[in-house]
């Protein structure tokens, strides 16, 4: 069955996904960037319900859980890994943390 | 129908709602603000997730993105602005101008979903393949009972990783951080 609602929703997600990408990309401090990522999780998930929808099968939802359990594992070394960085260089600024051993 | 121009007028000011937020939120300079952004976003997606029949994954949305995960991203704003300096941050971050846009923005999400509840006909998933979640579940432990052990290593093994990445570094290091914060 042709829904609009499903297409509209895909390209929801593709606006969504652009949006995280594009804050990845121009910001430079270690937090917005992981927020960033966080809306990019949001739109795939979003991607997999609305498949999931539109075929009427519930392996979208499936994949949702998937995809938030990864998200709130990621987050959480994400933002340890932040922690320490901040600890050593009293810095989140990824310009200012490459070198690896710094 | 005036029912399918509810659920259009619902469905398509949550996805703007989402978008703006998303928008204001990549263009913040205050981690604060921005969390409140994500908040709204993640709230309006929520709308949406229902709109297309999964009343479930809405309600985890809200549970794990507007709840926990944020908690997170609260409690690591808080650890990052220690010191003297971390007062007047706190008189800085939440100015006005601050939560106002946030607050117009939950307050849409809150009219759409009063808008949706007191109608004659409670707002539904409207044209889609609702799946109920009893066929989620059984889908979840019948053939797909891997992705729960997967996400049950995934999470036990974040637990383990973020408490070993970040907890207190010994005493060398501890004197260290002290002496930046102090000069800082």
């Amino acid at each position: 069955m042709d829904n609009q609602y499903i297409d509209h929703a895909i390209i929801l997600a593709g606006i969504l996904f652009c949006l995280g990408l594009v804050g990845v990309m121009v910001r430079r401090n270690l937090l917005f960037m992981m927020i960033s990522i966080e809306v990019m999780l949001n739109a795939s998930a979003l991607a997999f319900i609305a498949a999931g929808s539109a075929w009427g099968q519930a392996e979208g939802q499936i994949m949702f859980l998937a995809v938030i359990t990864l998200g709130a594992a990621e987050v959480a070394v994400g933002l340890g890994l932040t922690l320490l960085l901040f600890r050593h260089h009293n810095s989140v600024d990824v310009d200012q943390l490459n070198k690896l051993r710094g | 129908m005036i029912w399918a121009y509810l659920y259009n007028i619902v469905f398509y000011a949550s996805c703007g709602v989402t978008v703006v937020a998303t928008l204001l939120m990549i263009s913040r300079h205050n981690a604060v603000h921005a969390l409140l952004y994500l908040i709204v976003s993640s709230l309006s997606l929520a709308i949406i997730f229902y709109l297309l029949g999964a009343a479930f994954a809405a309600a985890l949305e809200v549970i794990v993105y507007a709840g926990a995960v944020m908690i997170l991203f609260v409690f690591v704003v808080m650890m990052l602005n220690q010191g003297q300096r971390s007062a007047a941050l706190e008189a800085a971050w939440l100015p006005a101008r601050g939560w106002i846009i946030p607050s117009i923005l939950a307050f849409i999400l809150l009219t759409l979903l009063l808008l949706g509840m007191n109608s004659e006909h409670p707002l539904q998933p409207y044209g889609v393949h609702g799946v109920a979640v009893k066929d989620v579940g059984i889908a979840l432990f019948g053939p797909y009972v891997l992705v729960v052990e997967l996400a049950s290593f995934l999470l036990l093994s974040g637990l383990i990783g973020a408490f070993h990445i970040a907890r207190k570094m010994p005493s060398h290091m501890d004197q260290n951080t002290l002496d930046e914060a102090g000069n800082g």
